[in-house]
């Protein structure tokens, strides 16, 4: 049996997810679009039931791709039962949907969720009297508290085999248009009430593959637009406009109040958290706390710990190859190609799953739609919103989750011009090359040349957002209209669940495709054309065609193969750039552990100026491999994929010519 | 005609209408906007925008040229 879990965005819709299934669900996308599709199994009485959480959305229009998501399945999909969650200290907006959705005359189950918020308020909801108004059952539920679960599973279950019965609630003039075009539009197929609904509010597109013909439906139109002049409501408005009255109305005899209205504790932290003067310096703090946590020693002394794991791990499987007493070749591949490159990458394992702990502790507690309100003033002028604040924020850990994380863009052209800058956050995973760099060359000016970095990074980001928006946003406005929560305690089971979410497919990442490149990189770095082993890497394919393109980079002031050859390898993962520089400068990986060693070499090929350059280039060249298809992933088009490296590249090429170029004027 | 943007801050106003060409529009109706709803400006984002406003109960965030879209009742307090 299959149950669609239909709500409000901050309904509580994923807790309530999250109590049914456990961790028994799985992630997925929905056909042809990014929209995450999350399907789970719940137990019950030694039955299995399947459990799809639809998007959350406020109305099944179609402005937004989640929407037309939700309505399609519950139109057309595989459903036995939808339980609608409404938050219940927000009734009168969530029934709008409630009523959108039982028009579609499917099986369904109201659980009125946050029960608890509701007392708190001194509100008392009559439930009988509610559901007698509304034609289906509810349960009352607080999921965050795991009350009434069951009770509401067992309510759907039951509630499988039963249309809910019309509401009868329309004007006589909106009865009439809907008979009249249920009339019209029905042939061998019949129009469904729904449909004639939205026929009012959004027009002939509504009726295409109704199997009427186009002159016919443009007429029927035609007809209602003219029922429509010299009226106080447009047809886009009546509809809504009827259903709200009716929700006004039945609230007013199922709604009790028991106390007047009062401060809520979540409008004292409000007033505190978007004050005139305090709200930025606390946003700042925050998000400082944030990546202090992640990056700083919190996750640094766990990331030691975690390091020496896996360094323990695989010298455990090399002392098994060497016991197997396999040949030099396989254990090459083995250790240095696969283990070492997966284990760079799962190195900074701990430090995302803080990262994604902390922004899910963020995102469930209200705060992010408040940081999303601050800063979209700021972020407008970019031709983006407040909302793409925090992938952004995101990109600075890595850039894989912050592509991820623009799911949560309504706009596809504002979400397409935030993948195009993220990689210009710079990752945690350049940060060892600046260290090196900046160790070497700047050893007075570290700690400032690396934070200039960082800088550059951003301003880039800001120039490429305002260049973009004229190509990509073509001056179309985003919208900003977005619900600002209640302050909510998040419980810890959700964001557990939410963090796994993410961080499995960071690891899932890390042993598919990392491994793969790993792999490719190995047999390219270890063999010549003739497929020979090579003793000096300078000979191998890897070398060849590094000194075949040092040339490209001469411009920037370090035209030479290694330099290059370590690039190309930054494309499987930026951790690899430093430890290609060490084996190629020939001293070895351990350069992380003691940087003085590859200090010296370096110095000989590279000045202050071109290591700068070089580090600009690292900076803004095309992302790593996992991006890059995890941006392919989201953007679902190759075309516009390519258009981002190849725009990010070709910015990294300008950008490190112009500052070594001009740098070389000045210092002569 | 004066709109939610020309609303004071704690102002209660009543929505007579929206603009008709707004491609927000239909987005702005879900959210609960309709003839006669009444909305009540909380208060502006540190940089002076967007706003928010209370409306059915809950709490939304629109951009002033956003609310300038929503037509409001030419009330005196």
């Amino acid at each position: 049996m299959n149950i669609a879990l239909v709500g409000n965005p901050n309904s509580g819709k994923t807790t309530l997810f999250n109590e049914l299934t456990g961790s028994n669900q799985s992630v997925g996308n929905w056909p042809g679009v990014t929209v995450e599709k999350k399907v789970g199994k719940a137990k019950f009485n030694q039955k299995t039931y399947q459990i799809i959480d639809l998007p959350g959305i406020y109305s099944l229009s179609t402005m937004s791709v989640d929407e037309v998501i939700t309505r399609e399945y519950v139109e057309k999909g595989d459903v036995d039962v939808i339980i609608n969650i409404v938050d219940a200290s927000n009734l009168e907006r969530n029934l709008f949907l409630t009523m959108q959705l039982l028009e579609i005359q499917r099986p369904m189950i109201i659980a009125l969720n946050m029960m608890d918020v509701l007392d708190q308020k001194g509100v008392k909801v009559d439930i009988d009297m509610l559901s007698k108004f509304l034609h289906v059952p509810i349960v009352p539920i607080v999921a965050s508290k795991s009350k009434g679960i069951k009770e509401c599973l067992q309510a759907a279950v039951l509630q499988a085999n039963h249309k809910p019965e019309l509401i009868d609630f329309y004007s006589d003039k909106t009865k009439g248009l809907i008979e009249r075009i249920q009339s019209s539009l029905t042939t061998e197929t019949s129009c469904t009430y729904a449909s004639a609904i939205r026929f009012i509010e959004e027009g002939p597109e509504v009726a295409i593959g109704c199997n009427v013909e186009v002159v016919k439906i443009a007429e029927l139109n035609e007809w209602v637009e003219q029922q429509f002049n010299n009226a106080t409501l447009d047809r886009d408005m009546l509809i809504a406009d009827e259903k709200y009255n009716y929700i006004t109305s039945i609230l007013k005899g199922a709604l009790i109040k028991t106390k007047e209205e009062t401060e809520t504790i979540s409008d004292k932290i409000d007033k505190v958290l978007t004050h005139k003067i305090f709200a930025i310096p606390i946003f700042l703090t925050v998000m400082y706390l944030v990546f202090f946590m992640a990056f700083g020693p919190v996750g640094g002394f766990i990331k030691e710990y975690f390091e020496a794991g896996i360094e323990w791990i695989i010298l455990q499987i090399a002392n098994g190859l060497i016991w197997m007493d396999v040949s030099e070749v396989v254990f090459s591949l083995v250790v240095d190609g696969m283990l070492g490159g997966v284990g760079a990458v799962l190195s900074f394992l701990p430090e995302i799953s803080i990262l994604f702990l902390m922004l899910s502790l963020l995102e469930n507690s209200g705060y992010m739609a408040r940081a999303a309100f601050i800063m979209d003033r700021m972020f407008r002028r970019f031709g983006l919103s407040g909302r793409s604040f925090i992938p952004m924020l995101m990109g600075f850990g890595c850039s894989v989750p912050a592509l991820m994380a623009t799911r949560t863009l309504e706009n596809e052209k504002e979400r397409r011009l935030t993948m195009f800058i993220i990689p210009f956050m710079s990752c945690g995973a350049k940060f060892p090359v600046y260290a090196i760099f900046a160790a070497a060359f700047f050893s007075n000016n570290q700690a400032n040349v690396v934070f200039s970095i960082y800088v550059i990074g951003i301003v880039i980001a800001i120039l490429s957002g305002i260049i973009l928006k004229k190509f990509i946003n073509k001056g179309k406005v985003t919208n900003f209209i977005m619900e600002l929560p209640q302050y909510r305690l998040p419980t810890i089971k959700n964001l557990f669940i939410h963090t796994w979410e993410r961080v499995k497919g960071f690891v899932i990442n890390a042993g598919t495709v990392i491994l793969l490149a790993m792999i490719v990189i190995w047999v390219l770095q270890s063999f010549n054309f003739q497929l020979q082993l090579v003793e000096d890497s300078g000979d191998s394919i890897f070398g060849v065609i590094g000194q075949s393109i040092a040339f490209i980079f001469a411009p920037l002031g370090f035209g030479e193969w290694r330099a290059a050859m370590s690039l190309i390898v930054g494309f499987v993962a930026k951790e690899a750039v430093v430890g290609t520089l060490g084996v190629l400068y020939g001293v070895g990986e351990g350069v992380l552990e003691s940087p003085e060693l590859l200090a010296q070499p370096l110095r000989n090929v590279f000045t202050p100026l071109s290591a700068y350059s070089f580090m600009i280039f690292t900076l803004l060249y095309l992302p790593c491999v996992a991006a890059f298809a995890a941006m392919k992933r989201e953007m679902n088009s190759w075309k516009w994929t390519f258009l981002a490296v190849g725009y990010q590249t070709g910015v990294a090429w300008l950008v490190a010519f112009i500052v070594y170029q001009v740098g070389s004027l000045i210092v002569g | 005609m004066r709109t939610l943007n020309d609303a004071k801050i704690k102002e209660v106003c009543k929505v007579v209408g929206l603009g008709k060409k707004s491609l927000i529009r239909k987005r702005i109706i879900d959210m609960g906007v309709t003839i006669g709803t009444e909305i009540k400006v909380i208060k502006q984002a540190p940089l002076g925008d967007p706003i928010e406003v209370v409306l059915r109960g809950y709490h939304l965030t629109l951009r002033k040229n956003e609310a300038k879209e929503i037509y409001i009742e030419d009330n005196v307090e």
